[in-house]
């Protein structure tokens, strides 16, 4: 909330800050205060990422979480919420829950200026194409096993995600695969579900 | 004080296992610190499944390897290739690089590496006079000490995390919320468990780090643009010469103190130091001009630094139960896995866990210093391994990783979740790190609460009459209220300058 500042308003880093990267020998009479060294901390750290986000998905964040506070205080209530001198197992749910609201509504007010999340772009596919893999591998794994969905997963990553060639991609694949099933399987025998 | 226990501490990190997985813990943090995306804190997360079938004393030898070991590796990126693998590395590139532009890459690397071991060194000694006297005073610590101790750790973490306080501060909040998912200790109700089997015995510590360490760092990465690869800098002689070490030595001496005392502060720790002691060496230097031109002492004091901060850092866990950052967060779940409660007891009860694992650091600077001298080029080849490749392994592990701990698909599952989440909260500005945190400390926060609520007889003013719970109290309303008053103030002078906006940017880190 505090990133209204000089420097790169209206952006964690993204597009202008690909040019305010650490400079080595071409930083000649800047001074370079702590502050200033802090602030290029978080610059380097989001080189490369997408530009900040919106009001609305600002505004969407805080009431999600202002609405699980609000869930949370109601599941507490039902759990009894006793009192200081005897407090029940609803008490401390429910205090946390009430600063969540609280602070969620302070997130509320400041949407408008929050610049440190990111917008999601046609490279947040990309994580959606991973959390699918997984989910695909703990559906199936204990019925197959975890040999296939394994290398699936593998594969996925490396030639869809990670866009690896097609060589590359098989052979890391079914060598992970391996390497896997001989060192847990084969090596500690962890009880782990796999075909062979 | 009585050195008997910690030269016994010594025995028990040259039985040759121990020493092994010293060797193991340094080695895997020198290479996570080279390969930058996964932090100390995912890599240990990772990890923890394979500490189950060891001992105590070593698998936390080998966790605290790794992360010292991280806080070497960091600076061979940072010099060569202008990419900080830790970001408790990112000053040392301003001068690092700078230097290795100047042909001067081996000796950067060299005063780095000697820094790090007198930092480290430094540390573990003044760790070691320094912790039996913390536990000590914290023996008589009471449930209201507790409740103050652990509610003022939380938010120092929040307040000094990446992103907004504010959103650290939720963050640590839902942390607080899910340890409180499964049986009620004191009542036996269940709570929150929507009648799920799998959840009423409460959420693992496991899956949770696992997921929003690991998994939520490398979803978070796929979306980044790949950056381009550089040739590294060729790396001569990495011995620095007598001129240099002379020239650096006050920046060492420095920088081991100013790591130490910020490492033990709750949310300091190597970050924060590294840039403190970079910023003062700065202010005290005849000619600051010559600062991120390849000054010597800008490499040595942040290196230096970093990893003094990183061993002391181990102080509040070990005597206090208080874990000071995320690693150490997950260091803490690793210890109540393994049946071992860190707290004041823990240098009296457990001395050869205690002594073990501190000793076993000089141990670990001493492998690094030989390693990362002679071995950089080799750590440097290891940065032609693509990250398209790590990251399918990396998830494997983690998938499979978690099953291994109570053999149950359930947990996979959770590890999924949790990483989705660490995502998202990445991608908002949520740092997963207080979140972790709050977990590891919720039960003993509300266990602590309740018992002093009990003793007061539910008067909430005796937190305040007692000295010491009175104190951290008063502690805990400052760093509360102070920063948003300050911003509320600020508002009514629009006029105010930018210099003092800036001071506002400490907290952010």
């Amino acid at each position: 909330m505090s990133s209204v500042h000089h420097g790169t308003p209206g952006s964690p880093g993204g597009d202008t800050a690909a040019g305010a990267t650490p400079r080595g020998g071409d930083s000649a009479g800047e001074e370079l205060s702590l502050e200033e060294a802090i602030h290029r901390v978080e610059e380097a750290e989001h080189e490369g990422r997408p530009p900040a986000a919106g009001t609305l998905s600002n505004t969407l964040t805080a009431a999600a979480v202002v609405a699980l506070g609000i869930a949370a205080l109601i599941g507490s209530s039902r759990l009894g919420l006793g009192t200081a001198r005897s407090p029940e197992a609803g008490t401390w749910p429910l205090l946390v829950s009430g600063a969540l609201v609280l602070l969620g509504l302070g997130l509320l007010a400041t949407a408008r200026r929050t610049t440190d999340a990111e917008r999601f772009s046609r490279a947040s596919l990309l994580v959606l194409g991973g959390l699918a893999t997984m989910v695909v591998f703990v559906a199936v794994i204990s019925v197959i096993g975890f040999e296939i969905p394994a290398a699936l997963l593998a594969f996925v990553w490396l030639r869809v995600l990670g866009r690896e060639g097609w060589r590359t991609s098989i052979l890391t694949s079914l060598g992970v695969v391996v390497a896997f099933y001989l060192l847990f399987v084969a090596a500690f025998s962890v009880p782990i579900p796999h075909l062979f | 004080m009585d050195f008997a226990p910690v030269l016994h501490g010594f025995g028990v990190v040259l039985e040759p296992t121990n020493l092994l997985y010293c060797l193991i813990g340094v080695v895997i943090g020198m290479l996570i610190g080279v390969l930058p995306g996964l932090g100390p804190a995912a890599t240990i997360a990772i990890l923890l499944p394979v500490t189950f079938g060891i001992e105590p004393v070593t698998a936390v030898i080998m966790l605290a390897g790794i992360f010292y070991g991280a806080q070497y590796g960091g600076t061979i990126t940072s010099v060569l290739l202008r990419l900080p693998g830790e970001a408790s590395s990112v000053v040392t590139v301003f001068d690092g690089h700078a230097m290795a532009r100047q042909g001067r890459a081996g000796t950067a690397l060299g005063i780095a590496a000697i820094g790090s071991f007198v930092g480290g060194t430094v540390s573990i000694i003044a760790l070691t006079l320094v912790a039996p006297l913390v536990a000590g005073f914290a023996l008589d610590f009471g449930p209201p000490e507790y409740t103050a101790l652990a509610l003022l750790g939380i938010l120092l973490v929040a307040t000094i995390s990446s992103g907004g306080r504010l959103k650290a501060v939720i963050a640590a909040c839902v942390g607080l919320l899910l340890a409180t998912v499964g049986q009620d200790g004191f009542t036996g109700a269940e709570r929150f468990t929507f009648d799920n089997l799998s959840l009423a015995d409460g959420l693992d510590f496991v899956p949770i780090a696992m997921g929003l360490f690991g998994l939520g760092e490398i979803l978070y990465n796929l979306e980044e643009r790949h950056r381009a690869a550089q040739a590294p800098v060729a790396v001569a002689n990495v011995w620095p010469s007598r001129a240099d070490l002379r020239q650096s030595s006050g920046a060492i001496g420095r920088g081991s103190l100013v790591g130490f005392v910020l490492g033990i502060l709750p949310g300091g720790g190597a970050t924060l130091s590294s840039l403190a002691a970079y910023a003062l060496e700065k202010r005290r230097a005849k000619h600051p001009e010559r600062f991120g031109k390849g000054a010597v002492e800008g490499v040595a004091a942040p290196e230096t630094a970093n990893n003094a901060a990183a061993t002391s850092s181990f102080i509040p866990l070990l005597t206090l139960g208080i874990p000071a950052n995320a690693t150490m967060a997950v260091i803490f779940g690793a210890l109540l896995i393994q049946g071992v409660t860190p707290g004041p007891q823990l240098v009296e009860q457990d001395p050869d866990l205690f002594w073990g694992v501190v000793n076993s650091m000089y141990i670990g600077n001493i492998l690094l210093l030989i390693m990362s001298i002679p071995l950089v080029g080799l750590f440097v080849k290891i940065l032609k391994v693509r990250a398209t490749i790590l990251a399918p392994v990396t998830v494997l592990i983690t998938l499979i990783g978690v099953y291994t701990v109570r053999n149950s698909v359930f947990d996979i599952g959770l590890v999924i979740v949790f990483g989705a989440l660490g995502y998202l909260m990445k991608k908002l500005g949520f740092d997963p790190g207080p979140l972790v945190l709050a977990f590891v400390l919720g039960s003993l926060l509300e266990e602590s609460l309740r018992r002093s609520l009990l003793i007061f007889d539910g008067d909430a003013t005796g937190f305040f009459t007692r000295p010491i719970s009175g104190t951290l109290f008063v502690a805990f309303l400052l760093v509360a209220l102070l920063p948003p008053l300050r911003t509320a103030l600020r508002r009514r002078r629009p006029a105010a300058v930018p210099s003092e906006t800036a001071t506002q940017d400490k907290e952010l880190v």
